[in-house]
């Protein structure tokens, strides 16, 4: 009896998992299932590259650089950064319908959106609309945190300070007159930045808000009269103030301005003569950068992107390739365990 | 023995300290003595390293002595200082992490001490107290106390023999476990506690570290210049980069007055750090818990094998350190006792010759079989029986035995001897009748068959010496004949005896010794008066003899020893372990040299390696002995080197040279050579004098046992057994050394070797107790190396490598970003990615797979030796292996960064035209990188089991559901939102999910393709997959 106990005490326990045995799955990886995988494999890559590479084909893309470098330039006349309130045109001509909705962007190149002191230069507390940071905001805002008379600068910050202010008028000339395309300025921010992720303080009118604050020394107008004609794009919930907040990737980016989806343009930009208008506002020759617009349409998969399709179709090829080589390979020497 | 131990008392104790006097039983100090009572530490044994209070600093100081560590809390200080582009919590929380686990670990391991030191110290002992007797706790035990030790019983602490129960005052030690005493004493303590011999043996056993610890600080290294070299060039190219026109201060991003003040090179060094801290993950910093777990937990699988599990002992394996288990699979030298690992250490008399005739002992129950009952003329028949009991005779009295007094009345008998062959042939003798009772004053009793006592007066004893490979005793009989019986090898006896006689036994012999028997002949010479005073006055002389008195006794006893009459021969049988040929057999395929050190006589050792086939029939031997030495005169180390020479001609020069990877078949179609060498040649090959070059010798015995399948060491003192261990361990390329033994003589070596593998054997537990593992029996030898061993080296070893890929593909798109953000210490992650991806989500499968993975099953490993070689020489961490294992991540970090980049050219990539910002970029990339090493392990993985299973798909389901609940909520603590619904918007956008399949797939197309390419061209893999192939699919 004792034995007997002492026996099961010390004895190891033989269950599978303490003596390694649990029951395993050993793939192998054989030539029976390996190249026609890979032939799969690679047919569907190569249909999705193919889909992909004709989809962007079929997006439509018009870019203008607008910066002012060549004196042929309408807009050369307002490089001159001294020079204020500066208005330029950009004419083009469309040979055929730009089908619609067409999206507007505006795309800034060598800005580094992405420095590390830059995007953290900003307090999203107070972005969230605690007014305790309106009055103090933090330092990493600085030398964007108060003005000389230390004031508190609302939205503080480099980021939100540099907010790209140049705006766009566009008209199709009809018969020699301009036609306003009206743009549509709602829905080009994230859905949850502007209803959830940033909020203006509830106190009405906004305006009193900020109070004993100064706006940003770059902006010309304050955040609550960011958009006269809608009261709810405002304050720190402004569709353009929101897209420039959402820092981009690389040093040339585009960013949404517009879309054009209303009236006589919900079905696209007819035929025709064009010129946009452009409030020139936004310095950028300074440290060589450049400014263009472009106007897309997408599809399911975004904007024009040709990278995608090919890739996909390279990758695709690549392995129906190395199947038949394998294959060739697997033909050469045969292989014992396929028997 | 005794003596011995008190040399080791006295002798070898001068460096510490010069004297010590004890006053015995705590007399009060005579005060004319101006002696300041010395203070002595008590008696406790302390092996454990911390206690309750001290273990939070010490343990934390211990830690942050690791090089990864210190490295790492700078890390966490310099972001704690400086401004860094990520917080402290990225590298803190890990690091907290890491320490906390380890510190646990060590708790565990040093509370398991505790309880090993407790059972010492409070083990009870009889002291004597004021004339009584006291039961004490070990611990409590003073210097100047006096110790009461029962037979078998080990000793508390270092102890002078006051007084032993025997007669004549002596005591028997077995320095076996230098415990176990056959008789009741009083004794003294004079070193206690962590003075005694043993602890400060303990003390010299320094820390063993793996030579994948090795590998892992080399790789370390490369990745610390990696580190180093991205943060100079980063930095350097931040300032070139600002030098250009409008580079430095944008208007959009003007600097603060601060920065602006700063020092330049002050700025720069920061900026320097800065950079340090953001690649700093590239140095994996959970890798050493991850692999300090692994093997901790993989120890486990060890104690749990029940096939350690010796149902005799009811004990499994015992795993004392889990440092080591990946280099029980790198073992290239296989050190071995033979006494009590190799064989059984139980001598039987199998058989015996009488004058040709073989007598066998069938059976123990019944009394004779064999004896007398051949047919034959009555006169014969007598004479034969004169015969038999002439031999059975010069059983009983040619020897050095004694009797152990025993407490039982009726015992079997048992004998203390220094050789346990001598013990079989007197208990073979008893078997036939004759019992040997033992000395009373120079007189020898033996028992005969009609229970009458014989006694024989002892004259001389004319020692056994390993050059004249004999013994011999003169005895006067009651009668007043004087007579001399001498026992030996075969070629020592047979010169020395009639040829006719010889031609009788001879054969007998040759058969014996072909079966593995240590055989001994046995002869006897009557003495006349004349010839024994002759003999007795050269013996005296000799021995007095005050200069070369060996050369002279030598000369005295081959004077004696000749005209001899040869009786009949011996043959006993020393049981090999269990499985033992297998076993040795197993390890020479798996490439691993075997080395036999015993401090067995040559012959004994040599039968014991042909038992077990360690030496083949074809095996060519070269003995370099003191037999082999002596032969022409010539003085010693003239002779040793012409040997060396010659043997290194045939073993080194002439032989082929070996190339990697050689199958065993490969090896056996050349010549085997076998190396013998006893102790004292070899302390002539170690220490040889000065005027001659030693250090030729030692290169030149180096070489030549490198190129032998096995070699033999016999007549080794424990110490001798150390150097050889040391000698091979430092020898060119560092081999890894293994040393198995089952007794305190093999504990010098075991703790000198790499592994020490300790054998539960009958000896004591001292091996058990300084080994690194220890197993019930040798058998299982094979299934610790060949079976566990190699799986643990390949899990560690991939492990290793694995970790230090991921980090690398992890960090690179992170050190390519920089040239996008102005080298602005940008991390392209969110922090909680950055502190996660080591701890969360790619920890576990590396975890599972590393105790888990059995890339070729159990059963085919031990089936297999010749596989062992494929993983050989630190294979798998090599740099040939590590070159591939960094460009693959160099490869992949490539992908993942410029695959994005590139999508990214167009940032529009949702249906509704919004663009994403920098924290979609980081997330796709980091998403892919997830995806990616973790089905980079999936594919390596050959043993899916359901743990694998789940902690493979768990992690990357568990990596999706937190990046959409970090992404949901707004996190009141957090100051910014970096990632706020950026995951589920990367999910509604059709590109990113298409990017993230294409380059999951393209990072992992060479890996599958080389998979489907390599497997083929493995002449093993295919071998054991046709062959194994039911084993596979229906065992494991």
């Amino acid at each position: 009896m004792m034995k007997e106990e002492l026996e099961t005490t010390n004895r190891p326990d033989n269950t599978a998992f303490t003596q390694q045995r649990l029951p395993a799955w050993q793939p192998m990886l054989s030539a029976g299932i390996v190249i026609p995988g890979f032939v799969l494999i690679g047919l569907a890559f190569i249909g999705i590259g193919v889909a992909l590479f004709i989809t962007s084909q079929n997006i439509t893309v018009l870019e203008k650089d607008y910066t002012g470098v060549e004196t042929t330039s309408d807009c050369y006349k307002c490089s001159n950064p001294s020079d204020k309130n500066c208005t330029c045109k950009l004419e083009f001509s469309l040979s055929t319908l730009f089908e619609g909705p067409v999206f507007f962007y505006y795309g800034l190149s060598n800005y580094f959106q992405s420095q590390r002191s830059y995007g953290a230069s900003k307090d999203e507390y107070q972005l969230s609309g605690d007014l305790d940071y309106f009055k103090t905001p933090i330092s990493a805002c600085s030398p964007y945190q108060y003005d000389a008379n230390q004031n508190p600068i609302v939205p503080c910050g480099s980021l939100a300070n540099s907010m790209f202010n140049d705006t766009f008028k566009l008209y199709q000339i009809v018969n020699g007159t301009k036609k306003l395309v009206p743009f549509d300025g709602k829905g080009i921010a994230w859905w949850t930045d502007y209803n959830i992720k940033y909020r203006n303080p509830s106190v009405t009118p906004l305006k009193n808000a900020f109070n004993g604050t100064v706006k940003p020394s770059f902006w010309s107008k304050p955040a609550y009269e960011l958009d006269t004609s809608d009261p709810s794009n405002n304050g720190f919930v402004n569709q353009d103030f929101l897209v420039w907040m959402r820092r981009a990737a690389l040093p040339d980016f585009r960013k949404l301005y517009r879309r054009i989806t209303e009236g006589d343009y919900a079905r696209g930009l007819p035929a025709g003569n064009y010129s946009l208008e452009i409030a020139y506002n936004y310095p950028v020759l300074s440290f060589g950068g450049r400014k263009k617009v472009v106007f897309s349409n997408v599809s399911w998969m975004g904007g024009k992107n040709q990278f995608l399709g090919i890739a996909y179709l390279v990758v695709g090829s690549l392995c129906v390739v190395m199947s038949m080589v394998m294959l060739i390979v697997y033909a050469k020497f045969k292989f014992p365990e396929d028997d | 023995m005794l003596r011995r131990r008190l040399n080791r008392l006295f002798g070898r104790d001068e460096r510490k300290v010069d004297s010590r006097t004890i006053y015995v039983g705590h007399r009060p100090c005579p005060a004319t003595e101006a002696l300041i009572p010395p203070k002595f530490c008590d008696n406790r044994i302390v092996s454990s390293k911390y206690t309750v209070w001290n273990f939070l600093p010490k343990n934390l100081f211990e830690q942050f002595r690791r090089i990864a560590n210190f490295y790492f809390l700078i890390i966490f200080l310099v972001q704690v200082i400086v401004d860094t582009p990520t917080s402290p919590v990225t590298s803190g929380l890990p690091l907290f992490f890491v320490i906390t686990v380890t510190a646990i670990k060590q708790g565990y391991e040093d509370w398991l001490r505790h309880k090993a030191d407790n059972e010492v110290n409070k083990y009870l002992v009889t002291v004597l107290e004021d004339g009584r007797r006291a039961c004490k706790e070990s611990e409590k035990i003073k210097v100047g106390d006096v110790v009461e030790v029962v037979e078998d019983e080990t000793f508390p602490c270092d102890l002078i023999l006051l007084q032993s129960s025997r007669e004549d005052e002596t005591c028997f030690v077995t320095t076996a476990s230098l415990d176990g005493s056959p008789t009741i004493r009083w004794s003294v303590a004079v070193y206690s506690g962590m003075e005694t011999k043993m602890a400060l043996n303990y003390q010299g056993k320094s820390q063993k570290r793996s030579a994948v610890e090795k590998s892992i600080n080399a790789f370390l290294l490369v990745y610390l210049c990696i580190l180093v070299s991205k943060a100079l060039v980063c930095t350097t190219l931040k300032y070139v980069w600002q030098n250009r026109p409008g580079q430095d201060e944008p208007w959009y991003n003007q600097k603060t007055q601060k920065e602006k003040d700063t020092n330049l090179y002050l700025k720069m060094f920061t900026d320097f750090l800065s950079f340090m801290v953001l690649f700093n993950f590239i140095i994996p910093v959970s890798m050493y818990v991850t692999v300090e777990m692994q093997k901790f937990l993989g120890s486990f699988f060890i104690s749990w094998d029940k096939d350690f599990f010796d149902p005799e002992i009811q004990e499994g394996a015992l795993v004392n350190t889990s440092d080591l288990n990946e280099e029980l699979g790198q073992v290239e030298y296989v050190f071995t006792d033979k006494t009590g690992t190799l064989t059984q250490n139980n001598m039987e008399f199998i058989e015996c010759c009488i004058d040709g005739f073989q007598y066998k002992y069938a059976d123990s129950g019944t009394e004779l079989d064999g004896f007398c009952v051949t047919d034959g003329p009555v006169n014969i028949l007598q004479q034969k029986a004169g015969r038999e009991e002439l031999f059975l005779r010069a059983l009983c009295l040619c020897h050095t035995v004694q009797v152990k007094e025993t407490v039982g009345p009726a015992d079997l008998g048992g004998f203390i001897a220094s050789s346990p062959d001598e013990v079989a042939l007197v208990k073979g003798a008893m078997k036939y009748g004759f019992k040997f009772l033992g000395m009373e004053s120079k007189n020898m009793r033996v028992m005969n068959r009609n229970n009458d006592v014989e006694t024989y007066e002892l004259l001389h004893v004319l020692n056994f010496d390993p050059v004249r490979r004999r013994m011999s005793v003169i005895v006067r009989t009651k009668s007043g004949d004087t007579m001399l019986f001498c026992k030996g090898a075969d070629s020592s006896i047979f010169p020395r005896v009639r040829q006719e006689e010889v031609d009788k036994i001879r054969m007998h012999v040759e058969r014996n010794a072909t079966e593995g028997y240590r055989t001994l002949c046995v002869a006897y010479k009557l003495l006349s008066r004349e010839e024994y005073d002759q003999a007795d006055t050269g013996l005296r002389e000799a021995k007095l003899a005050l200069q070369d008195r060996e050369e002279k006794l030598m000369a005295v006893y081959n004077q004696v020893e000749t005209g001899m009459s040869l009786i009949g021969a011996t043959a006993v049988e020393d049981r090999l372990q269990e499985e033992a040929a297998e076993t040795m057999e197993a390890l020479q395929g798996a490439g691993m040299k075997v080395w036999v050190l015993t401090g067995d006589k040559m012959e004994t050792a040599k039968s014991t390696c042909y038992a077990c086939r360690l030496f083949q029939r074809s095996t060519e031997l070269l003995e370099l002995t003191v037999r082999t030495l002596v032969d022409l005169g010539r003085k010693r180390e003239v002779r040793l080197h012409e040997l060396l020479l010659d043997y290194h001609k045939r073993a080194v020069q002439d032989a082929p040279p070996i190339k990697a990877g050689v199958t065993r078949s490969w090896s056996s179609a050349n010549q085997d050579y076998g190396f013998i060498i006893d102790g004292a040649t070899l302390s002539l090959v170690l220490n040889s004098s000065p005027d001659s070059n030693s250090s030729c010798y030692k290169s030149l015995f180096l070489q030549i046992c490198q190129n032998c399948t096995t070699v033999l060491c016999c007549r080794m003192a424990p110490l001798q057994k150390a150097q050889i261990v040391k000698m091979v361990k430092n020898c060119k390329g560092s081999p890894i050394t293994l040393s198995i033994g089952d007794g305190a003589n093999d504990v010098s070596m075991i703790l000198e070797a790499h592994v020490g593998i300790g054998i539960k054997g009958r000896e004591g537990r001292q091996a058990v107790r300084n080994s690194d593992y220890a197993i019930p029996k040798l058998k299982h030898l094979k299934k610790l190396l060949l079976g566990h061993g190699h799986l643990y080296y390949v899990r560690i070893a991939h492990l290793v490598q694995y970790f230090f890929y991921k980090n690398l593909c992890f960090i690179l798109p992170q050190f390519l970003y920089q040239f996008f953000c102005g080298y602005s210490q940008q991390p392209l992650y969110d922090a909680a990615y950055l502190t996660m991806y080591n701890i969360c989500f790619t920890s576990m499968p590396i975890l599972a797979n590393s105790l888990l993975e059995q890339h070729i099953c159990m059963e085919v490993l031990m089936d297999n030796a010749a596989l062992y070689r494929d993983v050989a020489k630190n294979a798998m961490l090599g740099w040939g292996p590590f070159l591939y294992w960094t460009l693959l991540g160099v490869y992949q970090g490539l992908l993942f960064f410029f695959g994005v980049r590139f999508l990214f050219s167009n940032p529009a990539l949702q249906d509704n035209g919004q663009v994403f910002g920098n924290w979609s970029y980081g997330t796709i990339v980091f998403t892919v990188l997830v995806f990616t090493v973790t089905l980079k392990l999936a594919m390596d993985t050959r043993h899916w089991t359901w743990i694998n299973h789940f902690v493979i798909w768990g992690s990357l389901a568990f990596y999706m559901f937190f990046s959409f609940f970090w992404g949901g909520i707004i996190w009141p603590f957090l100051r910014q939102q970096r990632l706020y619904f950026v995951f589920a918007n990367m999910l509604s956008s059709v590109s990113a999910w298409l990017i993230i399949i294409l380059l999951i797939l393209l990072s992992l197309l060479p890996e599958i393709l080389l998979l489907v390419l390599r497997k083929p061209r493995g002449p093993h893999s295919r071998q054991v997959l046709s062959t194994y192939s039911d084993t596979i699919s229906f065992k494991c």
